[in-house]
């Protein structure tokens, strides 16, 4: 034990004494760790904000296709649903993308209206009793997850003001104020699908936990927007279906794809696993093209390794001379590949620490977070992860490694006699 | 699949692997094959010099290997989110079965380069490298079961599409299922428990015994003992120990003890049963080479240093593994 500490110890000396040469491979080193810590840093905060918004999402919306397109869905659609057992309560949502010329930005438009919802616990549906037995009254209202749903939009912070109660009122995400230098009791015109201005009177600005959620959103009411979109008064955009049991998800999705053979009913997990890779994917092609610079790197480390300078060659020899064995010498190159992999990858982690949660991820946000004209404000949640760590060891400190042993070999084979007399 | 930052470490570091196995068995058959003691030609001196480069590099397979077997568990668990109905790795790992045979053939590639980190650390110490022909023999078998193992390995990842619909270790680790898993979960509860306990007790004694008399019977009892213990405490594990751990008649995983929820109580268990039978088989392994004159006294001393390790780790699994059916309210006592 006391021999490999001084064995330490001395590779710590020998590694100061070069501090420049060395220090030009931490750098380096550093650099790439922090180019892949950041990646995935990044694209993990990334899923956990999008996974947060989609717990809270319905477990089943269903959306008409039409020629392979998303079409709007007749509100007749939902009684046929409301027959299969074990089904929940069934919301029409009215939303769609309203691009303002002015800004140059994208909005997202919801309209709000309960009386479309169907409840399956109310008394005139008590022929379609659900075939297990489920929690009743608050409890079970509870359950109904649904970002658009008006329950759900109480729920968010409001930062002031209240929701659209009458026509031509409307709440607006913070994005959307900004742009627009309008707040509460301010005004905000959309133009129609006729190309009439239709004003709006700003009765709350909101202000969710997760900017993600409602950055670029207007709501309004429901007839509002049937009137702003040019949309039938029998029409939603799609209708979100609430189920009692999670298991039974995937068979009343099928269920409804035979009685309504024009829908396409999307399931929450599905949801949930497209995000998962494609955020995995997107990290994992920007990786792929890093493994060009670790190659590089790699040889780099090789070269550096293998370029003995005579005064190196010297010294080994030297303590050779003195008493040192081939394996002693191999312990020395072992540590010091140790000690410049763990100061890199501790440097590289914070570097890759301070980008991504302090500076915003200003270099690799653009390609991972995808695309959209008002961006919500960035305010990643810190976390770091074992397995992160672990993932950028296995990626960086075993290339460099193995890059490193053949030269450390030849440097501790070295004879004695030759160098020290040449 | 293989656009996962873990998977692609995985795969890195399996190539990296392979190509350190391939260069070492290569120098190994040269060794292997003009290998003289006596000899004090040019030839045998960059011999000698170049088993210093082959222990290194298999040192340091010996360390990624570890790595490995973590980081792939640890992967599989993080990509049970894509598959429907998958809820730990037990789930990723049955979206395509090979999963199963790597880390089957992982465990393998992972004991067998401890044996022979160990058969290198005794011929080190001796004189006249009485080892090295056995050692270069035993590389020609490691190499290929890390190709393999790489070979599987691709063959999982490449294989995995997210549409499958798999099971999870609820269905697995069933009682009413068929197959392998399933039986081990329904094997019944008290003889098992009976079986466990009896079997370390019994593996402890032996222990104690081959340390106080220098008998090479109880050495390889120890090693045949210490691979029951492998099995049988694997088969308690997922029997009855995970139970109490999650405090749960029913739920008999033997990966979800891994996660943060269960305070990561997996890794420690796991470490030391694997360690602390390595170290109870070794000894056993090494005791034939004990008749060549210049190991015996190496491996005598080698030998009572990983008995007592040995012992110290199995106690500290039997410790850790039993808490939870001596310390948590949880009692199996209606089943």
């Amino acid at each position: 034990m006391e021999k490999h500490k001084k064995i330490l110890e001395y590779t710590l000396s020998s590694l100061l004494r070069r501090r420049y040469k060395n220090l030009a491979i931490i750098t380096v080193f550093s650099f790439i760790v922090a180019a892949l810590y950041s990646i995935l840093f990044l694209t993990h905060s990334l899923k956990k904000e999008a996974l947060t918004v989609l717990k809270e999402a319905p477990e089943l919306i269903v959306q008409k296709v039409s020629g392979g397109r998303h079409d709007l869905i007749p509100t007749d659609y939902m009684k046929r649903i409301q027959e299969i057992y074990g089904v929940g309560r069934i919301i029409p949502r009215y939303w769609g993308y309203y691009y303002d010329a002015i800004t140059d930005s994208n909005y997202t438009l919801m309209g709000i209206n309960g009386t479309h919802v169907l409840h399956s616990n109310s008394k005139d549906n008590e022929n379609y009793p659900s075939p297990i037995p489920l929690p009743q009254g608050e409890g079970a209202r509870g359950r109904v997850k649904d970002v658009f749903s008006d329950e759900n939009i109480k729920g968010l912070k409001l930062l002031n003001g209240r929701m659209p109660s009458n026509r031509k009122e409307c709440a607006i995400g913070k994005g959307v104020s900004d742009v627009r230098f309008t707040g509460i009791d301010g005004e905000i015109f959309l133009i129609d699908s006729k190309g009439k201005v239709l004003t709006f009177h700003v009765v709350g600005v909101f202000a969710s936990e997760s900017a993600i959620l409602t950055n670029d959103l207007i709501v309004i009411n429901k007839d509002d927007i049937l009137e702003l979109f040019g949309m039938p008064s029998d029409r939603a955009t799609d209708i979100a279906v609430e189920v009692y049991n999670e298991l039974e998800i995937p068979f009343v999705a099928s269920k409804i794809r035979e009685i309504l053979p024009d829908t396409r009913p999307i399931m929450k997990g599905e949801i949930i696993r497209t995000y998962e890779t494609l955020f995995n994917w997107r990290s994992g092609v920007i990786f792929t093209m890093f493994l060009g610079a670790l190659l590089a790197f790699c040889i780099l480390a090789w070269d550096k390794a293998t370029g003995l300078s005579a005064e190196e060659r010297q010294e080994i020899g030297i303590l050779k001379a003195i008493g040192w064995e081939t394996g002693d010498v191999l312990e020395l190159k072992f540590w010091e590949g140790i000690v410049i992999s763990f100061t890199s990858i501790l440097t590289g982690m914070i570097i890759a620490y301070i980008h991504i949660f302090f500076l915003g991820a200003s270099l690799f946000a653009p390609v991972l977070r995808g695309w959209s004209v008002l961006f919500p404000p960035f305010r990643l949640i810190p976390y770091v992860d074992l397995y992160q760590v672990f993932v950028v060891l296995f990626l960086t400190v075993i290339p460099y490694v193995a890059s490193t042993i053949i030269p450390s070999w030849k440097a501790a084979i070295t004879d004695p006699d030759t160098v020290m007399r040449g | 699949m293989m656009l996962h930052p873990g998977v692609l470490s995985l795969i890195t570091g399996s190539l990296i692997v392979i190509v350190m196995m391939i260069y070492a068995s290569v120098l190994g058959v040269k060794i292997f094959r003009k290998w003289n003691v006596n000899s004090s030609s040019a030839e045998q001196l960059s011999l000698e010099r170049k088993t210093y480069l082959v222990s290194t590099i298999i040192n340091y397979v010996f360390g990624f290997v570890i790595l490995s077997v973590f980081l792939f568990i640890y992967t599989a668990d993080d990509i049970h989110r894509l598959f429907m109905g998958a809820m730990c790795a037990t789930g990723s790992l049955n979206a395509n079965p090979v999963g199963w045979k790597v880390l089957y053939t992982k465990m393998v590639v992972f004991f067998m380069s401890a044996v022979w980190v160990a058969f290198n650390c005794i011929d080190q110490r001796s004189e006249d490298y009485p080892l090295t022909k056995t050692k270069y023999k035993m590389l020609l078998f490691i190499a290929p079961v890390a190709i393999l193992d790489a070979y599987l390995q691709m063959k999982y990842f490449l294989g995995l599409k997210p549409n499958i619909i798999t099971s999870c270790c609820g269905a697995l680790f069933s009682e009413g299922g068929t197959g392998v898993a399933s039986s081990l979960s329904s094997l019944p509860l008290k003889p098992m428990v009976i079986i466990f306990y009896g079997i370390i007790g019994m593996f402890l004694l032996n222990a104690f015994i081959s340390l106080r008399f220098q008998n090479s019977i109880s050495k390889y009892a120890l090693a045949m003992l210490a691979l029951i213990v492998f099995f049988v405490s694997i088969a308690s594990i997922i029997s009855f120990i995970s139970l109490y751990v999650y405090e749960l008649p029913t739920h008999h995983c033997p990966f979800d003890i891994l996660h943060k929820d269960y305070y990561f109580i997996g890794y420690p268990i796991y470490i030391t049963l694997f360690s602390g039978v390595f170290f109870g088989m070794i000894t056993g392994i090494l005791e034939p080479f004990k008749k060549r004159l210049s190991l015996n006294t190496i491996i005598e001393r080698a030998q009572k240093k990983w008995t007592v390790l040995s012992i110290l780790l199995i106690l500290i699994f039997v410790v850790i593994s039993s808490w939870h059916i001596l310390f948590s309210s949880f009692t199996l006592k209606g089943y």
